[in-house]
């Protein structure tokens, strides 16, 4: 296949519920839609009864403005909701209330960084509010539904068809999912269906003058799933159109199981979903004094974040991005600097240590608030390196320790003896047992083998029961062996 | 006092206040009276009378202490369109033949806070669509006047049943005339208030944004004290408008000299009834011997308004009536599987004149015919709406005839809906401008049948109709006269 003569095209389109108290429409509670008991989080608005109306959720419209603003979207002066018609069991009124031709939120950006070092700009066309549906779960023998996610919030955010690979998919869906977390108007959580990610995939031919039919992919519930199906669906449509066999335009689905897309309807024609406004509502209006005062009210976001890491505490960028992508990291991280630790080393400690730990403990970094070592915690371990009461390797354990009973690193390294041993004295008298032990090595040494002082420092190491600070080891051995030399 | 079923609503009150007579003897006098005639007039399709006892009961003993709430002991009916929790709620039709609403509608709420007597639920066209309540799926609906005609619609068994003497007054609903209209054929007053004047909450919806509560009572100054009780901002519904309701009770002075009163031109046309016509002109004469200024007034926009309507009101009740799927309420057809049941369950759910609409309304927000049909229709309706905001430049109030002919008999519209519907010629704009609208009782045709005179005022300017409606009434004898029941 000749990769090089196509392009991927991809748009994205993300629902994000907003993690408001009460639904769009009504005074109904919003509950956890996984693990609430189903149809508990009811009211006749919710569930459609006859003679229900809609009533708008202020905070709902702040929270989809705040994501408009980080998104560096214009906020129209008038927004107003539409009604969507189709059928299906989990829409009680069949219709479900969105935006249509005047959205929230409008011709926004996000730059995003990729592996090869480029900026992209992925523009975002538009943001709108609706509401979620509720679920359907089909068993053996009939279908049931949950209301409860029924008339919950939703953001829906849509991109230009701005990205073109599989990574610059991801990069943006991860900095987005970010955004929203730092705002605090959804957590992020893809497993439980809270954020939902479905790309618009194409493909275009270098001399192609326009768009080639696209396919959608819909239910993808992690952002490994939407890299790997953009992968796989950009391979299917090149062949396809290679072969001249063709796209037809289709939803698709995604098996997680057999890593592959599978179609779960062909679209012959437009959708009709018979779009007109909501005679229920009022056009929203905003004013211009009230987008300041969204305005006002957002946090620093991940993108400023790490440039400060970068500008103030001489992150590299890579550092700073990794810190920022969470945002609960990114608490933990300047939580630890208030200890006064060094910045470097707590992110170096932080994106070494810390996360091997996590990935060897099937931690995720979002939960890192609420494992056993607090953050000043974890920042005195890594000032107790720095200031070489104990050596890397001992942090280490000294960290696997912490990890598993919460206790202070100071603690650990007392109450274990595990300082390390910095004394000439006793570092001279581990040289000469050494040397003593291995008589060759020395005469080998002194004849010209220099590589052998490595195994050596090891060995001294070991008899100092790997508490020996390197630097005075190497020190002392070193000025040891050369007074032999002659 | 020989029979209470005779008395006004105020009366009534008066009576219930002085404690010379007893809620519970009203109440009993009204379901006997219920239990004599139903049977031929079929205005009730369900009757609360254990609930409209112990109401009384409540009421009486209420009394007593001392309580002076406004609707205290007074036994009223409402029409099936309004939700009550706990009473069969059908719309009249069979779609939701067994549904018992877990909630009240708001007017029917304040209602019952101000103490009323609950006797029950009230006859209507299919989800009010109609104008003889011949598309009621239960029972037929006879004239009190002459029981070979119909009572109006769609509020044609609560048109009935005051006239009837089987309730001191009711709530009907009106979209195009469904008050006014059934008021006219009937021989009661009937008030159409603003939109936005009374809440929606609870009131099925048909047309959204023209659905409008309203009274069906034996007098004007009854109609004002269900009003006012009735008026005002409800949280629950965000087309209610938030402006304070005025002391109605005031407009009640029965002078009505310098009033100005528009008569429109396009409201006399070829092929109305001679005696329609003449009553009409008589009453405006009346009102003109009161002292009122008679003023010829053009409503250049009036033929425009059946064909607007029957695109808007249709287009809304198409995604309004999308909910009545059988899956979470009312009749379900099980099929075994999802469209099938859908398609059953609504196939013989609905009526043919429900279908027709969704039909209707279903291609005018299609995809292509939506500029041609509801875009332009909505630029129509600001102009109709124009034409009643330039004559309230003029004038007060607009006198006009209700309906171009008295009630018709059964039948004589059933094959040809186009005839039914100009039925509503003369109360469509009305509903489409949103203002508000009434029926009083204005004489009879050469048969005996009753004939209306409606008053139009500006919107939120029910005072004006009411003013002038009153008046007309305290120099009348019309609204006395009650029919003769078999």
């Amino acid at each position: 296949m000749a990769h090089s003569e196509w392009k991927t095209i991809v748009g994205l389109e993300i629902h994000a519920e907003l993690l408001t108290e009460t639904k769009m429409f009504s005074a109904c509670p919003v509950v956890d839609s996984v693990t609430a008991p189903p149809n508990t989080a009811v009211d006749p608005v919710s569930l459609g009864l006859p003679g229900t109306l809609p009533v708008i959720n202020k905070r709902a419209l702040e929270m989809a403005m705040q994501v408009g603003l980080a998104l560096n979207c214009e906020i129209p002066p008038v927004n107003q909701f539409a009604r969507k018609s189709y059928f299906y069991p989990d829409l009680p009124k069949g219709y479900q209330i969105s935006q249509y031709d005047r959205p929230l939120a409008v011709n926004g950006y996000v730059d995003i960084d990729l592996s090869d070092g480029s900026t992209q700009r992925i523009r975002i066309r538009r943001a709108h509010l609706e509401e979620d549906t509720g679920k359907s779960m089909h068993t053996g023998d009939g279908s049931l539904i949950d209301y409860n996610r029924a008339g919950v919030p939703l953001l829906e955010i849509v991109t230009e068809p701005d990205i073109h690979s599989a990574e610059a998919a991801e990069v943006y869906a991860r900095q987005l999912r970010a955004i929203l977390v730092y705002l605090g108007v959804n957590d992020g959580d893809m497993s439980k269906g809270v954020m939902r990610i479905e790309p618009n995939i194409s493909v275009m031919h270098k001399d192609d003058t326009g768009y080639r039919t696209r396919t959608e992919v819909k239910n993808l519930n992690s952002i490994r799933s939407l890299f790997r199906s953009i992968e796989y669906e950009t391979a299917r449509h090149i062949k396809a159109w290679e072969s001249g066999e063709g796209v037809r335009q289709a939803t698709m689905g995604w098996d997680e199981a057999k890593q592959r897309t599978v179609v779960q309807r062909y679209k012959e024609s437009a959708e009709e979903y018979r779009y007109f406004p909501e005679p229920d509502l009022p056009i929203v209006e905003v004013s211009r004094e009230w987008v300041a005062e969204i305005r006002a009210t957002l946090p620093e976001l991940p993108i400023a974040k790490a440039e400060r890491f970068m500008n103030e505490l001489g992150l590299s960028r890579y550092d700073a991005g990794v810190l920022v992508a969470e945002r609960a990291v990114a608490e933990y991280f300047e939580q630890g600097l208030t200890t006064g630790v060094n910045a470097k080393s707590l992110a170096n400690w932080m994106l070494g240590q810390l996360f091997s730990l996590f990935n060897a403990r099937n931690i995720t970094r979002e939960d890192i608030a609420t494992t056993k070592i607090s953050a000043t915690q974890f920042a005195g371990l890594v000032k107790l390196v720095d200031g070489g009461t104990i050596n890397k390797a001992t942090g280490v354990t000294v960290l696997e320790e912490m990890y598993d009973t919460g206790a202070d690193a100071q603690a650990i390294v007392d109450a274990k003896g595990l300082a390390q041993i910095s004394d000439t004295s006793a570092v001279e008298a581990a040289v000469e047992q050494m040397l003593a032990e291995n008589p060759a090595w020395l005469t080998e040494y002194l004849g010209g083998k220099d590589k052998l002082f490595g195994p050596m420092m090891g060995k001294v190491m070991g008899i100092l029961k790997g508490q020996g600070n390197p630097a005075v080891v190497k020190e002392v051995m070193a000025k040891m062996l050369n007074a032999r030399k002659v | 006092m020989t029979n209470l079923t005779e008395l006004t609503l105020t009366q009534a009150r008066a009576l219930l206040k002085k404690r010379e007579i007893s809620a519970t003897e009203l109440a009993q006098e009204t379901l006997d009276q219920i239990a004599a005639h139903d049977g031929a007039i079929g205005a009730y399709l369900t009757v609360t009378g254990e609930r409209a006892l112990a109401d009384a009961a409540a009421a009486d003993k209420a009394i007593a202490a001392g309580d002076d709430r406004p609707m205290l002991g007074i036994p009223l009916g409402i029409k099936d369109v309004l939700s009550t929790t706990g009473i069969e709620t059908t719309c009249g039709s069979k779609i939701l033949e067994g549904y018992k609403p877990v909630y009240t509608a708001t007017s029917v709420k304040k209602l019952e806070d101000a103490g009323m007597v609950m006797l029950g639920k009230l006859n209507m066209d299919e989800f009010a669509m109609g104008s003889s309540t011949e598309n009621s799926a239960y029972k037929r609906t006879t004239n009190p006047w002459n029981t070979g005609r119909v009572p109006g619609g769609s509020s044609g068994g609560s048109a009935a049943a005051v006239a009837a003497g089987m309730a001191l007054g009711t709530l009907g609903t009106d979209t195009g005339g469904s008050i006014r209209q059934p008021g006219a054929f009937c021989g009661v007053v009937g008030l159409k208030p603003s939109y936005g004047r009374v809440s929606r909450y609870g009131l099925v919806a048909f047309g959204s944004s023209l659905d409008v509560a309203g009274p069906l009572t034996k007098t004007v100054a009854d109609a004002a004290a269900i009003l006012q009780v009735i008026a005002g901002h409800d949280p629950l519904d965000a087309t209610s408008m938030d402006v304070p309701v005025p002391d109605y009770s005031a407009a009640l002075t029965g002078d009505i000299r310098g009033l100005r009163v528009g008569v429109p031109k396009e409201y006399f046309i070829d092929g109305m009834q001679p005696d329609v016509e003449r009553s009409t002109r008589e009453a405006i004469a009346q009102l003109k011997a009161l002292g009122a200024e008679i003023v010829e007034i053009s409503l250049p926009h009036t033929e425009y308004a059946l064909p607007v309507y029957y695109i808007i009101a249709p287009a809304e009740a198409s995604a309004n009536l999308a909910r009545y799927d059988g899956i979470r309420f009312g009749k379900r057809i099980d099929t075994g599987d999802m469209w099938g049941t859908y398609k059953a369950t609504r196939g013989q759910g609905f009526g043919s004149e429900v279908k027709r609409r969704i039909m209707l309304g279903t291609y005018a927000l299609s995809a292509g015919y939506y500029d041609a049909y509801y875009g332009k229709a909505q630029q129509v309706r600001t102009l109709l709406k124009r034409d009643f905001d330039e004559a309230f430049q003029q004038v007060d109030v607009i006198a006009a005839p209700t309906t171009p002919k008295t009630a018709f008999p059964f039948g004589a519209n059933t094959s040809d809906p186009l005839q039914m519907y100009l039925e509503d010629v003369f109360t469509l704009p009305a509903s489409m401008a949103g203002v508000p609208g009434m029926s009083v009782p204005c004489g009879f045709d050469q048969d005996g049948l009753p004939i209306g005179l409606q008053l139009i005022g500006p919107a939120f300017g029910e005072e004006n109709v009411l003013r002038a409606g009153h008046a007309y009434e305290q120099a009348t004898e019309w609204h006395r006269r009650v029919p003769v029941l078999g």
